[in-house]
């Protein structure tokens, strides 16, 4: 019995910031490419749950037993937040959730962790999920640098596509991107020492220690997945390890940025997508120490191939207008006075109706069939009471029935708010908002999806709720 | 046994305060205004009302969580210890005062009483409808979502079923548009008081598409007031008044949008309503029987989709029936909103079912404020208001006639 990937996916926001923006407002010199930004209503949950769903596809979702959640960005702090990945998920309750929280390694540690509770037989899939949305210093080089996103990985022991054929991990203390509780934005020390006496050493103890251990060549990979916090320093390390060019996984600075926690499993996730049976990739992560994977891919590569994973998330793209809407989303200004009536938060509502809230879920009539949300006690068709299931619609896809276009809609960040009402397939309809809104391409018919999303954060606490959006990719 | 309310109930008097954006006076002061004349139009004194039904959303929405009570009218009235209801079905709460009072004149309780709607919107701070905001009540279902945003949407969909391009259908709106605002003009108590060309109306900036300025009623503060007595007095007290001809209300079951066959373009709220008054005023072919309508035209969408919904023209026929006939002038063949409507004569929510009490009745009596906008002959017309948004309406129909 031995663990290794049985699927994998991945989440880019729609949403992309180009270097030429950043440059019209600070000046300097312009850099070419974008980088990929969240939306107004996405944080690192919300791209979990996208990633994941597109690892998971049309799998039973109840053969999930663990799911570990991955970022530095998790919008709770004192409150699990894989559990509510789990939950958006729509997965079972006796399953154990983790946070593997303030490492930029958290992905790949969190991928030995499933591994080893696969190998021990205490787990029999286990979903692992990174995702980050850090927010760059205004005016900062990390500002060019950062980009959102996640990655997914299911670990099991059966329907394997990628083995690991090796693993090793180092722990160093030292600092060398970080944040204190009190800290809004990462903080970092003189780029060069960074590089010379923690970065360098720590890959390449990772990667001597790997090739050892196992008795492997670094030219043995087709292609090599490995951690750099910028363009500069991650080709200068792909020197330094005498790599060919064609080893090199693309990290995507110019056209996603460095996703934190995310960035090595998304990079693994390109790699796979390019893979053939048989290929080995190398990745090494590192910060607080390093990790390194020796994989190996099977047959069964070739039967993941639909995924959205990063090549159709990458293609799929709307330009932000201009820096000030990108401040907007990342509420980065103190902003005027709001004099209308604030949203409402209830925790007493989300609970009690967190089955359709955060769950995703419906009702289908016992009597007459029909699909309902929200979830109706009382059938809105046949009127029978308290004959009724449970249904996930969270899964379905559906037809834009009517929609209007709001331009003034009070509270709405990312003007004009779409309103959109959908027939789904197999039955019921959603009334509700849209996001991710291609403007041109909208019209009555047009084929639709749900996606998780941010609403407000009245209560003090996320209220997160599916939205409509047109099929992305 | 039931029995029709037709003719049982006589409207003896009649007052509406200036509509608009009433920075000079408060909630009290509206409801002064419309009561005194009222009072006055029936010749008699606030002391002699016996009970008083009051219709409004949320008063004057300063205070929250503090909704009105009746006191927010005896207050304003110094009334001494009368019973003052106070009801609320949102837009259509005008419509649920004169039902109110009606019923209790009709069931011999009192004499004499007041039915009452009254909104004040402009002591927020903010354009738009502040406290209306859904998220209110539904912290994430419905958040976001706006009037302008929802009742769009029907006009999408009118435009898809029936096969109308976005170009074509907002020019047919924009002639409702213009129709609203000329009324306006022709109205001295009117909020907006502009005429407008429909090229002004498409050009006007988006609200929410395919809705643009012009499209929408603007938010305003006002009170219109009725005084009630039993038909068989209402002589004592005027010869021409008005009697109460067919009441209808109809409560959506609120999920109702929710059903995939809910198309948007047909309102069965307004269906509902208006199939209760016709039946209690006997009315067969409401489109020759009625003389004016005034119906709920917060958005020129409304104005379009309840015309179809109240049986004026047929589902879809809309632009031939009206549009093109240019029937809803107060000249024409089923004149509509030509008070200038909730658009242009203004809707503070609660106070609109009343307003149009007010101009039914003085149409009746030939007594238009403006006699360039006076309906030859008027025998009967029909008030309608309906409250939420398209697939979630709760619908009041009030049908005034001649005695």
């Amino acid at each position: 019995m031995t663990a290794g990937i049985v699927s994998y996916g991945a989440y880019i926001p729609i949403y992309r910031l180009s270097q030429a923006e950043l440059a019209k407002v600070w000046g300097g010199r312009e850099r070419p490419g974008e980088k990929a930004v969240a939306n107004v209503d996405e944080d690192s949950i919300t791209m979990a749950v996208e990633a994941a769903l597109d690892c998971i596809g049309n799998m039973d979702r109840n053969l999930i037993d663990r799911v570990y959640f991955a970022s530095t960005t998790a919008p709770y702090t004192e409150k699990q937040n894989a559990s509510l990945v789990a939950a958006a998920l729509d997965l079972r309750n006796d399953i154990m959730t983790l946070d593997s929280a303030n490492s930029l390694r958290g992905g790949t540690i969190a991928l030995q962790a499933a591994l080893d509770a696969v190998n021990a037989g205490s787990a029999k899939k286990v979903l692992v999920v990174a995702s980050d949305c850090r927010v760059p210093p205004p005016d900062s080089a990390f500002e060019s640098v950062l980009g959102d996103g996640a990655a997914a990985f299911l670990i099991g022991d059966s329907d394997i596509i990628a083995e690991i054929e090796g693993s090793y991990m180092t722990s160093s203390e030292n600092l060398s991107v970080w944040r204190r509780r009190s800290d809004t934005y990462v903080q970092t020390w003189e780029d060069r020492f960074i590089k010379e006496a923690i970065y360098t050493p720590q890959l390449e103890d990772a990667v001597s220690g790997l090739l050892k251990k196992y008795n492997v060549n670094l030219a043995d990979f087709a292609k090599v997945a490995f951690y750099g916090s910028n363009a500069r320093e991650h080709a200068a390390s792909a020197r330094a390890l005498k790599l060919d060019k064609t080893q090199v996984q693309n990290p995507l600075f110019d056209k996603v940025g460095n996703t934190g926690s995310a960035f090595v499993p998304m990079m693994l996730v390109g790699a796979l997508e390019e893979a053939k049976p048989g290929d080995k990739i190398l990745t090494v992560n590192f910060s607080d120490g390093a990790d390194a994977y020796a994989l190996k891919t099977t047959a069964g590569i070739e039967g993941v191939k639909d995924k959205r994973g990063i090549k159709r998330h990458l293609d799929s793209k709307l330009m932000l207008p201009n820096y000030g809407r990108y401040i907007h989303y990342r509420d980065l200004m103190e902003w005027e006075v709001n004099r209308m009536h604030p949203l409402e938060g209830s925790l007493n509502i989300i609970w009690r109706e967190s089955k359709a809230i955060i769950r995703g879920n419906g009702t289908r009539c016992r009597k007459c069939g029909h699909v309902q949300l929200p979830p109706q006690r009382i059938c809105m068709w046949c009127q029978a009471k308290d004959e009724f299931d449970y249904v996930r619609v969270s899964d379905k896809q559906g037809e834009l029935f009517t929609y209007s276009i709001d331009e003034r809609g009070a509270g709405v960040i990312d003007l004009p708010n779409v309103l959109s009402v959908i027939n789904l397939d197999g039955g019921g309809r959603y009334y509700g908002q849209m996001t991710d809104k291609v403007l041109d391409k909208l019209g009555v018919g047009i084929r639709m999806e749900f996606t998780f999303r941010k609403f407000h954060e009245q209560g003090g606490f996320v209220n997160y709720f599916w939205k409509s959006r047109p099929i992305r990719c | 046994m039931r029995e029709s309310i037709k003719d049982k109930v006589a409207v003896v008097g009649a007052g509406c305060s200036k509509f608009g954006e009433r920075w000079d006076t408060g909630i009290e002061g509206l409801i002064r205004e419309a009561t005194t004349e009222a009072c006055a139009d029936a010749g008699i004194e606030i002391k002699d009302i016996q009970a008083a039904w009051m219709g409004t959303f949320l008063g004057s929405q300063t205070v929250e969580g503090a909704l009105p009570t009746g006191m927010l009218l005896s207050q304003s009235l110094q009334t001494q210890f009368i019973p003052v209801t106070r009801v609320e079905n949102a837009c259509g709460s005008g419509q649920e005062a004169v039902r109110g009072a009606t019923y209790a004149i009709a069931a011999k309780a009192y004499d004499l009483v007041l039915a009452i709607g009254v909104e004040k919107l402009k002591d927020t701070g903010f354009g738009g409808l502040g406290a209306m905001f859904p998220g209110r009540w539904e912290p994430v279902y419905g958040a976001f979502s706006t009037g302008p945003g929802r009742y769009a949407m029907a006009a999408t969909a009118y435009f898809a079923k029936y096969g109308f391009s976005p170009e074509d259908g907002k020019r047919m709106l924009a002639e409702i548009d213009v129709k609203s605002h000329y009324y306006g003009v022709r109205n001295p108590r009117a909020h907006l008081r502009r005429e407008i060309t429909v090229e002004d109306a498409l050009k006007a900036p988006m609200i929410a598409w395919p809705l643009g300025l012009y499209d929408c009623c603007g938010v305003t503060d006002g009170a219109a007031a009725a005084i009630l007595v039993p038909a068989e007095e209402a002589k004592r007290y005027r010869d021409d008044y008005v009697t109460i001809k067919g009441l209808g209300v109809g409560t959506s079951p609120g999920w109702f949008k929710e059903r995939e066959d809910f198309d948007f373009t047909s309102w069965l709220a307004t269906e509902a309503a208006a199939h209760q008054a016709y039946d209690e005023a006997g009315i067969k072919d409401p489109r020759k029987e009625l003389d004016m309508v005034e119906n709920h035209d917060c958005f020129s969408i409304a104005e379009l989709i309840a015309s179809e919904s109240l049986f004026l023209c047929e589902h879809g026929k809309y632009k031939k029936e009206f549009t093109d006939k240019r029937a809803y002038y107060h000249d024409g063949e089923m004149p509509v909103n030509v008070s200038g409507g909730l658009k242009s004569f203004g809707h503070p929510i609660g106070a609109s079912g009343t307003r149009e009490t007010y101009e039914i009745y003085k149409q009746i009596q030939g007594k238009a404020e403006e006699p360039s906008r006076q309906i030859k002959n008027v025998r009967l017309g029909l008030s309608h208001n309906q409250g939420g948004h398209p697939g979630k309406f709760i619908c009041g129909v009030v049908i005034y006639g001649a005695p």
